[in-house]
């Protein structure tokens, strides 16, 4: 039996970045984490985890050159991950991933090295996917994202972003099942950020439970009280996610369904262009939708 | 003989770290400790509406940001006037967060960070059993591929095979234990990580009688594992890898914000009553009420511009990547210009020494079991032990704050904001030791300094050539082989780093970096 499941090598690098993705992929239920790490996670597939930093158990040289091995070994048949964004000012020395041969192996140039051989790259989160906080005015380590880093060296390869600071682990773990089953998502099913349309597809605010106050004019004022919360900054009504719908960790709550304004953490505009956080947002700098208050 | 040896990255920490060390007739005489990471968190803030600190502050880091909220609603609690009237459901709904915070991150610590110095996975071929997970951990390896458990130092693996599998079990188990400290957070934090619920004031959330009895039975469940299954552990792994009772020595002195407010009716942090007390204990013996005036950071060997012995609310961040004296992008704080330790640890012997009742008769008890005393818990195993007992006091409290949630009464205190104000949020989490600090001018941040745990515990040298509370346990070290340095590994983790919090480290070496060959 074991001798017919497949190995998917997947590395999984992380940048400018928090950590907040692995720790809400460890939020996974079906499958749990202990599904994705050890059981195939789906009929004759395992997904064999070559290289995250805060999971395995080694550390130095050895677990980059498991990656080099990887890499050499399966052309074309390992799934790159990149978490968080890729800084490169100063060279990139803003983030160095280890030490090969006594020498810094910097995120900007292993993302670029690993990305050629790829099978695809799923952009994780939304520093990889957009830039995220790091890119925030001023950029301090000209952060970008893995689709503007791509641009911008010239790689094409596959390429599917799951934005969200931090994604939902659904988000995660179901793209990697799609990817599994039917390959990489077509053009029709994802959006023009290259997010799957089966997760961002439809805009908070039009699933949101509050959506009958925002219709009858009802708005909080202050924070805790009932009423939409689009007069205290609440950027449902520009942000594209099924959180209303799915909510989180075990379906148990979310942002809104707290009484906490959506921030919009999935979307390109974060962190800059949503600000301030707990203003309502200028209209007029957001032309693309059409929102009207009453 | 001399070696270096080179741990980069070092891994099952948060973030990016490297440690270098030099073995010299078998003992580290040697030792230097950097981030690799550098966002600049503190420039990205200037010039922002000062409510959002806390949710960009919490974006520091995903494995402990409800630390973060807390530290910069204190902040700003303070820099807006209303420190001391946060109503009591907001300051324990508060507490119930970040304390679930604080179950998460020790679970996770010991098992998914720690354990795999110390425990074998591979163990587990051998399992004759009926368990359903430890077989298809035993069907994983016969698959042949067992990445992410190898590669891996080989050598030092000392529990026998059938304890191994029962550790191995709980590391399974520990999964499910730390995901559901996750979800009772949610409850009152709105999604994890990065909860939405912690403002200036209070907490946007109510409690309801449905969410507190939600909230209990998942904490007993969480308790139940910490204590069968994590402490009793902790012990098990003191006792069978007991020389790591005198390994890692720190400098022994210990820093303490204390946490968990009690009351929140004073707006003064250092004397507010606190579950954990604040003060400082130097060498073990004598304590001191904490004085945030004596916290300064130096800059001597960081990649910065500027002054060394600065208190924080005075800093501004000019990074300078090519400062010869550098060596790490990490500052150096130091208390009354002295090398001290933050964390689990110091917060115990800080409590300790403050007399809080809870603290000592469990670590007086916890001694007595494994017949040491209070000197050897400034080492390996003193760490995880403090850690462990750590999440049993606070999943204790947490029960009994539960059931003084009024349901009805309200949250959150309102507030004007301030065009010209500043704050300090002090507080411990779950790594120790942690300050921000804020100037608003113009309605906007004018400057904003975040003093983190592994910036204490991973400093580098400062002025005077007194290396970092890390570079110090590791220095002096045996290391039995230097292909496999255990000792230096288990050292560093013993610690929790957090590197992404540390959000000045970079090492910049001024050289053309080599690219990774790949085919």
């Amino acid at each position: 039996m074991s001798s017919k499941t497949a190995e998917f090598p997947a590395i999984w690098i992380a940048g400018a970045a928090c950590s907040g993705c692995s720790v809400s992929l460890l939020n996974t239920i079906y499958p749990s984490i202990q599904n994705v790490l050890v059981d195939p996670v789906l009929p004759g597939k395992h997904i064999s985890l070559t290289f995250h930093a805060t999971v395995m158990a080694g550390q130095g040289e050895p677990v980059l050159r498991a990656v080099h091995d990887t890499a050499q070994k399966k052309p074309g048949g390992y799934i790159l991950v990149v978490d968080g964004s890729i800084p490169t000012g100063e060279d990139g020395l803003y983030c160095t991933i280890g030490e090969l041969e006594g020498k810094h192996v910097t995120m900007k140039d292993m993302v670029e090295e690993l990305a050629r051989d790829a099978l695809c790259v799923i952009a994780v989160g939304t520093c990889a996917a957009f830039g995220g906080i790091p890119k925030g005015s001023p950029n301090p380590t000209g952060a970008k994202s893995v689709m503007e880093f791509f641009k911008d060296e010239g790689i094409t390869k596959p390429l599917v972003n799951i934005s969200g600071c931090p994604p939902h682990p659904d988000w995660m773990v179901g793209t990697i099942a799609y990817i599994l089953l039917k390959g990489i998502p077509g053009e029709d099913e994802v959006d023009e950020k290259l997010r799957p349309l089966a997760f961002f597809g439809k805009l908070i605010h039009d699933n949101c439970p509050r959506r009958a106050y925002f219709d009858a004019g009802q708005f909080a004022r202050h924070t805790s009280e009932p009423g939409c919360l689009y007069e205290i900054g609440c950027k449902g009504p520009y942000t594209y996610a099924d959180c209303p719908t799915r909510h989180w960790n075990n379906g148990v709550n979310w942002c809104i369904g707290a009484g906490a304004q959506c921030i919009g953490c999935v979307e390109p505009d974060f962190i800059d262009t949503f600000e301030p956080l707990f203003q309502k947002i200028d209209e007029t700098s957001m032309d693309r939708f059409k929102i009207k208050t009453r | 003989m001399s070696t270096k040896i080179t741990i980069d990255p070092l891994t099952r920490i948060e973030g990016h770290m490297k440690i270098e060390a030099t073995v010299d007739n078998g003992a580290v005489n040697d030792a230097h400790c950097s981030g690799t990471l550098f966002r600049g968190f503190e420039i990205i803030l200037k010039g922002r509406d000062p409510r959002d600190a806390q949710r960009i502050t919490q974006r520091v880091c995903g494995v402990c940001p409800a630390i973060h909220c807390t530290a910069a609603t204190l902040n700003l609690d303070s820099a807006f006037g209303i420190a001391g009237s946060v109503p009591d459901n907001g300051r324990i709904l508060r507490n119930l967060v970040l304390g679930a915070n604080y179950l998460q991150s020790h679970v996770l610590h010991f098992y998914h960070l720690a354990a795999l110095d110390y425990v074998d996975v591979t163990a587990c071929k051998n399992y004759q059993g009926k368990d359903r997970e430890l077989n298809s951990v035993k069907d994983f390896i016969e698959r042949g591929e067992l990445a992410p458990f190898t590669p891996r130092y080989e050598g030092d693996y000392r529990f026998d095979e059938e304890t191994n599998q029962v550790l191995v079990k709980h590391y399974l188990e520990a999964f499910e234990i730390r995901r559901l400290a996750q979800e009772m957070l949610t409850l009152f934090g709105g999604k994890m990580p990065h909860n939405a619920t912690i403002v200036p004031g209070g907490i946007t959330e109510h409690p309801t009688v449905d969410k507190i009895a939600g909230f209990l039975w998942r904490l007993n469940k969480i308790k139940d594992f910490i204590d069968n299954t994590y402490i009793p552990d902790v012990v098990a792994a003191a006792k069978t890898y007991s020389d790591y009772l005198k390994i890692g020595n720190g400098p022994g002195n210990f820093l303490s914000y204390g946490v968990f407010d009690l009351d929140g009716s004073s707006s003064d942090y250092t004397k507010r009553d606190r579950l954990f007390a604040q003060g400082a204990v130097e060498g073990l013996s004598t304590f001191k009420e904490l004085d945030t005036e004596s916290i300064t950071e130096s800059i001597h060997h960081s990649w910065y511009d500027g002054e060394d012995g600065i208190h924080p609310s005075q800093e501004d961040t000019l990074p300078n990547a090519r400062k010869k004296e550098g060596y790490s992008w990490l500052r150096s704080p130091r208390y009354e210009g002295k090398v001290y330790e933050v964390g689990p640890l110091a917060r115990w012997v800080v409590s300790y020494f403050a007399g809080v009742k809870e603290v000592k008769n469990l670590l007086d008890s916890a001694m007595g079991d494994l017949g040491v005393g209070p000197e050897d818990l400034n080492s390996v195993c003193g760490r995880h032990l403090a850690r462990a007992l750590d999440a049993k006091v606070v999943a204790d409290n947490m029960a009994g704050w539960l059931l003084e949630l009024v349901p009805g009464e309200p949250v959150c205190a309102e507030y004007e904001l301030p065009q010209e104000a500043s704050g300090m949020g002090i507080v411990d989490g779950p790594r120790g030791a942690l300050g921000h600090w804020i100037k608003i001018k113009d309605g906007v941040i004018d400057r904003y300094q975040l003093v983190v745990p592994t910036t204490w515990n991973g400093s580098p040298r400062d002025e005077r050539g007194q290396p970092g509370p890390m570079e110090q346990s590791i220095m002096g070290t045996e290391i039995k082989d230097a292909e496999n340095p255990y000792e230096i590994v288990r050292i560093a983790r013993s610690f929790d780093p957090c590197l992404a919090c540390s959000v000045h480290t970079v090492t910049i070496n001024g050289e053309r970096l080599g690219k990774l060959r790949v085919v």
